[in-house]
């Protein structure tokens, strides 16, 4: 069936705020699904109160409605626009929470509005674990084993034959299923028993199998109106049952299935979602399977797009969410084109001839206290995706997109191995499991002792021997000695040059990547680079979506157009988020209308950046010195832009400029210099600009002296951290004591700052322009809550909703003087504090900020371009300046206390907030600005 | 995994390209046509698929081994394939059902194999140039002799296999409760999972070799026939083997084809079968039938197929395209009862979409059942 022509309004719900477990995966396959219905000739009605995201900008949809994320709003948007159908499947659950809720009100048939992507009845089934396991059961697709007891000794029996210890034991109609859980031991399992026959209302426990330690996989299926479904992607995770699957590392496609163990998986997906309604549209299935056997059961269905089909589309480099849009609308798979290769059927299941990996990117160093170890709720706040073409490359290129300081998977003179805790590491899950196996291996365990411990398959442990084996071999040896077929096979196996310097630094001479990287070349070695193209290459490929290896043939061919290669902001996590990436695309769309051939370097999956159709070509690479140098001396680009990918693409710049390459904007010693507090509050004298008292330290008894000198509070910070990371405010000795140890524990290296804390302070934050004469002002946002809540995390509200009007003068006149005399060419953010009527500078950031999309949004300017353009050029006065905003907009944090049970809610100087959402308020008297203001004091700390 | 000694192999083009590599499987020299297939998964089930009798077979996935090997997964008693050319071969493996690992399954058949070599590199040369016949040595190791040795390789085109890997006896397989059907199948190569698929569906099979007697095929008093797959080309095949489909199809019976058994069908029928620039060689080929409007995802596996053109109104009508290439994958024959499918419904490896043409065939036995 071709495209429907019945409809021609839809109305698309987006995700809302980024929150932990939905993050800027819809962003991506929101922004496709509009992309992709325009291409249709629909009109797009969109509704998503994130102003970080792609899919909000103008030309994404004919009307958007950044309002909260409530029926109310999608009432008021349906009066208004009247769409003729809703698709609710590119914004996660909040978007079918949202359609299906709207559904048991009659409202959408009130209307005429049909619902098209799923069948809402599948969004019950799906959610209600009864009914889903009631459905299976009728299908034929095995569950857990399991059966009610009514006594302890009914329970032993039982627990007998379903194989004994661990069980899981669940009270029947308990509140929330309280009483239940996972047991261990027999002890544990008659207490539990007794205590849920006593808690049941009607006295008994069901006694069901643990698949604890099972093998978990996912499989990411398109169905179209005529019913041909097929499998885009299958995914094994490292981890097994018992990490949520958005915490696991995770590998595609599946490594130590049989091809008739995979075919089982693939008939009973096909089976439940043809299970669960008659849609068009995406399809997620997850499973678990006994090990060393051909048993597996239904863990859960998703009748939407997810994120781990975001991973799908960019693993594969099929664009699932953009032909789910298609399939909705009516097209069958069969109508449909690969994209990718131009000429073959959207209607197959992708080849790939490389491995991906997936790991996920935790935060807990911001949530003191909270329980590190993985379980079923998902703790991860962002991911990284490698692709390699082997295993060991892609786990060794994870590790280097990760951002945790590491080279690799370790051999990076990091960890001092203990066995101890070793083991203690492995016993349970936790965020670094694949580097403790690395350890392990280190100290000599073997592939069976480990598989016991963490029921981790024994393929994946061999391949990590296997890299410790090569660490083995090389360790030890001076650079030299290292022969070309060792050092490739090194390069191979993902290596870094700084994990290779380690390695034969052991023999005794310092050697640095620099050295590993010129004694390499010098044997010519150096990486190629390869297509993912869906099929394996069966095909020519018309997509420039590249990752790199070390091969025979090199893919990459580079133009002779000029170049701009731009760093992308690599895995989110608090502080550095959908924000950078989302001016990341505005860098990649600017350069490509100012003549540009715009390359893009990220490594996060779930990124409109990292879609294969946004930039001229995608090294889907780590935003790591080594595999960023490999490009650029490949593509021979103008230029580099750094100012748009977070702290990530920032602090690669010493090294660019020290490699001769060009830093497009500010030059790189003025953005290194604002860090430089030092020389900068030298420049704030001259200028005769105030700023709070400070002092500079690297140890306790200067943080101590300086402290005395200035007065308490103090607020200490470290440089070149985002999101305030290890920034605290302390009242009292002890508590600066206390801070500065920790500093120096994860900063060792670093100086830090003691700032005179500047108690009840107002707090503003300036987003600007400046192309070397004129100074644009892209917003001058107000914080609500006072001075030492991160900016992050505070309550912005533009315009200023108390400043005066002399203040305000005062701060651009600042703001203009700064920009000035650090000759800024584009984006310059400066952070205020206004105290008794005195304006003092906190910090200056030369840089794309979070809040450059919040008012992009805000004004209806686009002020990433704006200032990507400057950067490469453009003067000022070539735009339209003028804000549209009428009214005030409010920038409302998301936090995700709800998910850390045990945290209190603190606010300080260190960020903790995961997303936010756009608010236009007419006046003060809306509880979206009131609330905020009778809070504003309520929740700062330290 | 422990590192493994590397021992030096070379594959060897026709053309004279020469990729260096690492020794897996046995040592020594082996030749045949080169072939990638682009399953990622079933490893086995092809490296003793019949139909890649003789040929060098690539696999585009790197990952190679990675779970063993096993009895269930053989699809006939020996490996077919000439070598084996992997990227980065699994010494080890994990399966607690394998009962070897795919290092010692290669020694024990004598099948000779290199790894570490740009197995996508190759994949795009052979897509540019064409199929070509190649050496893997880990004995001889001077790449001009191995070139040369290349050229002299037997060509695929013109080659008759079928005999080399078919039974030697007819051999009967009667099904797990009540036989229902009585099929003559004639072995070109036939799977193991062909024989299943009948037997699951309550047939008897008598399985003939390629060369057999008609007076036996004739005293079998078949319910219908099948014509499997196999190695070659189909043209020098239908030498012998179009006489028992002429008897076939005089029987007034209902024939079934997979692969070389359709291509033979057609042959019969006066339709052209050519050899393929590439070739199709997977498990994720998207089959329409136009009759259903269906899509199938399937499994195939050949160098020759039948030229479209070549088709005619009064013999056979198309019933299956393939999506990538509208290429012809399967017939329904107009003069006789029957069909035939270029692809394998029997999957083995890939997935089990067109299981469906097993019950279709069952079905039109059930028909002609006097």
């Amino acid at each position: 069936m071709p495209r429907r022509n019945d409809i021609n309004k839809i109305l698309i719900i987006g995700s809302g705020p980024i929150v932990i477990g939905q993050a800027c995966e819809f962003d991506y396959s929101g922004s496709q699904s509009c992309r992709s219905l325009k291409e249709e000739g629909y009109e797009i009605v969109l509704i998503n109160s994130n102003p970080a995201t792609i899919m909000t900008d103008p030309i994404m949809a004919d009307a958007i409605y950044m309002l909260p994320m409530t029926t109310d709003s999608i009432k008021e948007i349906v009066a208004k626009e009247k769409p003729d159908a809703v698709l609710p499947t590119m914004g996660g659950q909040t978007g079918l929470n949202l359609a299906r809720d709207l559904e048991k009100e009659g409202f959408w048939k009130e209307h005429g509005i049909q619902i098209i992507g799923v069948d809402i009845d599948a969004v019950e089934l799906t959610e209600d674990r009864q009914l889903f396991r009631d459905r299976m059961e009728e299908i034929g697709i095995e569950q857990c084993r399991s059966r009610q007891a009514h006594s302890l000794l009914d329970a032993k029996e039982i627990k007998e034959e379903l194989g004994g210890l661990p069980i899981v034991i669940r009270p029947s109609f308990t509140m929330g299923g309280a009483g239940g859980g996972i047991v261990w031991s027999e002890e544990e399992f008659d207490q539990k028993v007794l205590y849920g026959l006593e808690m049941s209302p009607v006295h008994s426990v069901l006694i069901e199998e643990s698949i604890f330690g099972w093998k978990e996989y996912e499989l990411e299926l398109l169905r179209d109106s005529n019913d041909n479904v097929v499998i885009i992607c299958s995914i094994e995770n490292m981890d097994p049952m018992g990490v949520h699957t958005g915490d696991s590392v995770t590998v595609a496609p599946t490594q130590t299935l049989t091809d008739k163990q995979l075919q089982i998986l693939r008939n009973a997906a096909i089976k439940m979602m043809r299970s669960i309604g008659t849609f068009a549209g995406g399809c997620n299935v997850q499973f678990a399977m006994e090990p060393g056997t051909d048993r597996f059961v239904a863990i859960e269905i998703n009748p939407r797009v997810s994120r781990s089909s975001a991973l799908a589309s960019k693993a594969t480099g099929y664009p699932i969410a953009k032909v789910a849009t298609k399939l909705a609308v009516g097209y069958t798979l069969d109508e449909l084109d690969n994209q990718i290769t131009g000429n073959t059927s959207a209607c197959f299941e992708p080849s790939i001839d490389y491995v991906v990996c997936k790991v996920p990117r935790f935060n807990f160093d911001k949530f003191p206290g909270v329980d590190e170890e993985l379980s079923t709720q998902m703790k991860a706040v962002g991911e990284v995706m490698s692709i390699g073409r082997n295993f060991p490359e892609a786990l060794n290129k994870a590790w280097q997109s990760m951002e945790v300081g590491r080279d690799g998977l370790g051999a990076d003179g990091y960890e001092e191995i203990n066995r101890k805790t070793v083991r203690e590491r492995l016993v349970k899950p936790y965020w670094d499991r694949s580097l403790q196996i690395r350890n392990a291996f280190k100290l000599g365990s073997s592939v069976d002792e480990i598989a016991d411990i963490t029921k981790v398959d024994p393929w994946f442990l061999q391949q990590i021997e296997y890299m410790v084996s090569l660490e083995n071999r090389t360790e030890g040896k001076a650079l030299g000695e290292l022969t070309k077929e060792e050092l490739y096979e090194l390069k191979q196996a993902g290596f870094s040059d700084a994990q290779i310097a380690w390695l034969v630094s052991k023999s005794g001479e310092k050697v640095t990547d620099d050295q590993v990287r010129t004694y390499r070349l010098g044997l010519g070695l150096k990486s190629v680079f390869k297509v993912v193209d869906t099929c394996a290459a069966e095909f020519p490929a018309k997509t420039p979506y590249y990752y790199s290896a070390y091969e025979g043939e090199n893919e990459s061919i580079v133009s002779d157009r000029k170049k701009v290669v731009i760093l992308g902001s690599g895995p989110n996590r608090i502080g550095q988020g959908i924000e950078f990436d989302y001016s990341c695309v505005h860098a990649v769309l600017a350069a490509k209308e100012m003549g540009y051939e715009a390359i893009m370097i990220n490594c996060n999956p779930e990124t409109v950046s990292t879609d294969f159709d946004f930039a001229d070509k995608l090294y889907f690479e780590p935003v790591y010195w080594e595999r960023v140098l490999d490009i650029i001396e490949h593509e021979q680009p103008e230029g580099v832009i750094i100012q748009v990918g977070g702290q990530t693409a920032l602090k690669l710049g010493k090294r660019l400029v020290k490699a001769g390459i060009h830093i497009f904007g500010t030059a790189f010693e003025r953005i290194d210099f604002a860090e430089d507090r030092g020389a900068f509050s030298d420049l704030l004298i001259r200028l005769d600009i105030p700023f709070p008292e400070y002092g500079t330290a690297t140890d306790v008894e200067g943080a101590l002296s300086i402290a005395d000198r200035i007065g308490y509070p103090v607020l200490i910070r470290p440089s070149y951290v985002l999101g305030g990371q290890g920034m605290r405010i302390a009242v009292k000795q002890e508590e600066l004591e206390r801070y500065v140890a920790n500093i120096l524990k994860t900063h060792p290296e670093n100086a830090f700052l003691i700032d005179k804390y500047l108690e009840q302070a107002i707090e503003v934050d300036v987003d600007s322009v400046y192309d070397g004469e004129q100074l644009h002002i892209a917003g001058m946002m107000q914080h609500i809550e006072p001075a030492g809540v991160h900016s992050g995390d505070s309550t912005a509200v533009i315009p200023p909703y108390s400043l005066s009007e002399e203040i305000q003068a005062t701060i651009r006149a600042y703001q203009e003087r700064i920009a000035e005399a650090m000759d800024i060419q584009g984006f310059l953010n400066v952070q205020y504090a206004v105290k008794d009527d005195k304006v003092y500078i906190l910090e200056a950031n030369p840089r794309t900020t979070r809040t450059i999309p919040f008012l992009a949004k805000a004004t209806q300017r686009p002020e990433a371009a704006i200032g990507v353009k400057v950067m490469l050029g453009v003067k000022l006065s070539e735009f339209d300046l003028e804000s549209k905003l009428t009214c005030w907009a409010i920038k409302e944090p998301v936090f995700p206390f709800d998910k850390f049970p045990g945290v209190k809610k603190e606010l300080g100087p260190e960020m903790k907030s995961t997303g936010e959402s756009i608010y236009f308020a007419q006046d003060f008297k809306d509880e979206h600005f009131r609330k905020p203001f009778e809070f504003k004091n309520l929740y700062l700390s330290k | 995994m422990a590192l493994q000694p590397r021992e030096k192999a070379i594959l060897a083009l026709s053309d004279g390209t020469v990729v260096h590599g690492f020794s897996v499987g046995y040592k020594g020299i082996t030749g045949g046509e080169l072939c990638f297939n682009t399953s990622m998964t079933g490893y086995q089930e092809i490296f003793t698929d019949p139909s890649y009798y003789g040929q060098l077979m690539m696999m585009t996935y790197p990952h190679i081994g990675n779970y063993g090997t096993m009895d269930r997964d053989d699809e006939h008693r020996k490996v077919m394939v000439a070598g084996v050319i992997t990227r980065a071969f699994s010494h080890e493996f994990s399966n607690p059902l394998a009962d070897r690992s795919l290092q010692q399954y290669l020694e024990d058949h004598k099948v000779v194999g290199i790894s570490g070599v740009d197995t996508r590199a190759l994949v795009r040369h052979i897509r540019e140039k064409g199929v070509m016949n190649a050496v893997i040595s880990s004995e001889e190791l001077e790449p001009d002799v191995l070139v040369q040795k290349a050229i002299d390789w037997e060509p695929m085109e013109g080659l008759e296999l079928a005999t080399r890997v078919t039974r030697k006896e007819a051999q009967t397989f009667q099904p797990e409760g009540e036989s229902r059907y009585r099929i003559a199948a004639f072995d070109y190569g036939i799977k193991r999972n062909i024989i299943q698929s009948f037997l699951a569906r309550g047939c008897t099979l008598r399985v003939f070799p390629a060369q057999c007697s008609i007076d036996e095929v004739k005293a079998w008093n078949a319910d219908g026939f099948f014509f499997s797959n196999g190695p070659g080309d189909p043209n020098p095949t239908g030498d012998y083997a179009l006489e028992v489909v002429e008897f076939a199809k005089a029987s007034g019976k209902p024939l079934f084809g997979i692969c070389l058994g359709h291509q033979l069908m057609a042959l019969s029928e006066g339709i052209e079968v050519g050899k393929m620039f590439v070739g199709h060689r997977g498990a994720n080929q998207p089959v329409k039938n136009l009759k259903t409007g269906l899509v199938e995802i399937s499994t195939q596996n050949h160098g020759f197929a039948v030229i479209e053109d070549s088709v005619t109104d009064d013999v056979a009508e198309v019933t299956h395209i393939n999506l990538n290439d509208k290429s012809v994958e399967g017939l329904a024959f107009k003069r006789f009862p029957g069909f035939s499918v270029q692809y394998h419904p029997e999957a083995s490896p890939g997935p089990h979409d067109s299981a469906y043409l097993f019950d279709q065939f069952v079905e039109l036995m059930d028909k002609y059942k006097s």
